[in-house]
């Protein structure tokens, strides 16, 4: 089951989705059971920006159909704060997991320019601890408003400018709101990524209940579960059609058969979320189950395609 | 069950530590355990899981559940997230809580039956911390929210060397009140008149409060009761302890959702550094941090 992704080597293709696992808090909650049963293969932070950002406003959650929605505002302690406290911490919890290859650590940023991104990797440069840097495109233009991963231009130009600044492996979270997912995808390549992550949270809105102001602190939120499960697997596979370098998929993965359906389609390493939020093992759950798939020959004769459509709809 | 049960010395997440041993930790990962029995309480349920290997939880800890089938495709194809309560009382094995239907979640956990299961993430959170030998402990309760206040009396309100507890319970009518005999001697006070003082629960606080020289409350309910309690015991200099509820998807600490506004400008999770709190750190009880009324 191990696996090679940027040079770096797995023990298995699952991991977290940023900002879904909070290490230090989980550590306070399952103590040694953490360190002893680490869910994921590497460890990706929430995002880090440069100042400190406290997030949005309560309430933050709203149950939707088959999953969530949330607008958290991305709270952090900004780089200096990340630098000079949860860095270390986390590198230390992550050197007492009980895996073999050890768990690196992706560090996720979040820049609204290019300069700021350019100082967020220099100093991720700097960090031995870090292994990879993700970065997460789903932030707005300063000038435009437009989202910097929006737009397949603008982002090829960004990854460009910020890609002398590490030398580690970059990967560029992608989002899915956008009218062309490969083409950002393409363009992230172009501009010099190691390698893809997608998707990141679907723009939605909760219902403000008969009022016209939305029920979420933030206004609109970002909508995850396995209600995007299809959105991700139309994505994931449309970008990995069309680049060449890795892709970290996600959206909806509860289960080895949703992981396994992203690795159908190409995706390196797949991602788990809010199925974490539902049971803080899911990962290890998920790479268990995938490593037993991978030692059971497959069936014989695959599902004739005609008579899976049918079963879809009984 | 390779879950400690030995309570956890434990700092908060923010470096202060101002409650050792109000916390014990959770094995990572749930664990499916079988419901033992529903009991009907009036307009509540008490649901008791047999967890004779669980870690034994502090009291105003609490668990995340998820009933093992069918949670999902209920109103508005929901729950998918589980379901936060507050562990109410822990004996001879079994975990029990107190539920009240009032959304999809709730619904389908009143539905189960002994045999069935239900998946079990917990102890999680901070919870309530002892009375200081000279303190009078007086229980603030509201509607579903007296149920930490059960375990907390198990705790220690009968301890030799505490002055004991008053338990002060509100409901919104008769039929809630039998959840009053979760604890024992309750005062109750119901917003219909109904049964005990007719009026606010924290009328019985104040009351009490009168007669009571070295008190410290313990409280969870509503909103509105929790920040009267709040401003009561603040205006007094009585240390109070405040067991919020938010709303929360994972409660460890991942999703960030659960939050409330402290006093110092800062946001808490309500599921990591809470859901008990020092009443003293919040300038206000968010309209969003209570039990439901």
């Amino acid at each position: 089951m191990s696996v090679s992704f940027c040079g770096l080597q797995l023990a298995h293709p699952v991991i977290n989705a940023s900002g879904t696992f909070d290490l230090l808090a989980a550590n306070t909650a399952f103590g040694e059971s953490l360190r002893e049963r680490f869910p994921f293969a590497a460890f990706v932070s929430k995002t880090i920006t440069l100042e400190p950002r406290k997030g949005n406003p309560p309430p933050r959650l709203w149950e939707a159909p088959a999953g969530l929605l949330n607008s958290i505002g991305l709270p952090n302690k900004g780089l200096q704060g990340y630098l000079a406290n949860d860095l270390p911490a986390i590198s230390e919890l992550l050197g007492k997991v009980r895996a073999q290859p050890p768990v690196p650590l992706i560090t996720n940023v979040m820049g609204s320019t290019a300069a700021e991104i350019a100082q967020l990797l220099n100093a991720c440069e700097q960090r031995e601890e870090i292994s990879a840097v993700e970065l997460n495109v789903s932030c707005p233009n300063v000038k435009t408003g437009l989202d910097i991963g929006a737009d397949p231009v603008q982002l090829e130009v960004v990854v460009r400018e910020v890609r002398p600044h590490l030398s580690k492996p970059l990967i560029v979270k992608l989002t899915p709101n956008t009218a062309d997912v490969a083409a950002c995808a393409l363009a992230a390549q172009e501009g010099g990524a190691d390698a893809i992550s997608l998707i990141n949270t679907l723009r939605a809105m909760a219902p403000g209940g008969g009022s016209p102001k939305p029920w979420l602190g933030g206004g609109t939120g970002g909508l995850s579960g396995p209600a995007i499960r299809p959105v991700a697997l139309a994505q994931v596979a449309a970008a990995a059609r069309r680049v060449s370098i890795p892709v970290v998929g996600m959206g909806g993965v509860q289960s080895a058969k949703h992981a396994q359906d992203l690795l159908d389609v190409g995706a390196t390493l797949v991602a788990v979320g809010t199925e974490s939020f539902r049971d803080p093992s899911a990962g290890s759950r998920i790479a268990h189950e995938l490593s037993g798939a991978a030692e059971t020959p497959a069936n014989a004769t695959p599902d004739h395609p005609g008579a899976s459509t049918l079963l879809n709809l009984k | 069950m390779s879950g400690s049960d030995r309570p956890v010395l434990d700092g908060s997440s923010d470096g202060t530590s101002q409650c050792a041993s109000a916390r014990v930790q959770a094995p990572i990962g749930r664990r499916l355990l079988t419901v033992a029995g529903m009991d009907e309480l009036g307009a509540y349920r008490v649901l008791r899981l047999s967890d004779p290997s669980g870690p034994r939880p502090q009291p105003g800890q609490f668990s995340m559940l998820t009933a093992a089938e069918r949670w999902g495709g209920g109103e508005d194809d929901r729950p998918h997230v589980p379901r936060a309560f507050s562990v109410a009382r822990w004996q001879d094995g079994e975990a029990h809580y107190l539920l009240e239907d009032v959304g999809p979640g709730t619904h389908r956990l009143c539905e189960l039956r002994g045999g069935d299961e239900v998946w079990v993430l917990g102890p999680l959170g901070r919870g309530f911390t002892a009375p200081a030998e000279d303190q009078r402990a007086i229980l603030v309760g509201g509607g579903v929210g007296i149920a930490p206040l059960a375990i907390l009396q198990d705790t220690f309100g009968d301890h030799a060397d505490t002055q004991g507890t008053v338990a002060l319970l509100g409901f919104r009518d008769g039929a809630h009140t039998r959840g009053a005999s979760l604890l024992r001697g309750a005062q109750v006070a119901t917003d219909d008149g109904s049964v005990g003082h007719h009026g606010l629960v924290t009328d019985l606080l104040v009351r009490e409060l009168d007669e009571t020289p070295r008190a410290i409350v313990y409280a969870c309910g509503p909103a509105p009761m929790l920040e009267a309690t709040r401003a009561i015991c603040g205006a007094r200099d009585v240390p109070a302890q405040l067991a919020l509820e938010s709303g929360m998807a994972c409660g460890f600490g991942a999703c960030f959702g659960c939050v409330v506004p402290l006093r110092d400008g800062s946001y808490l999770r309500v599921c990591l550094d809470g859901p008990v709190i020092d009443a003293a750190r919040l300038e206000r009880v968010d309209a969003h941090a209570g039990a439901p009324a």
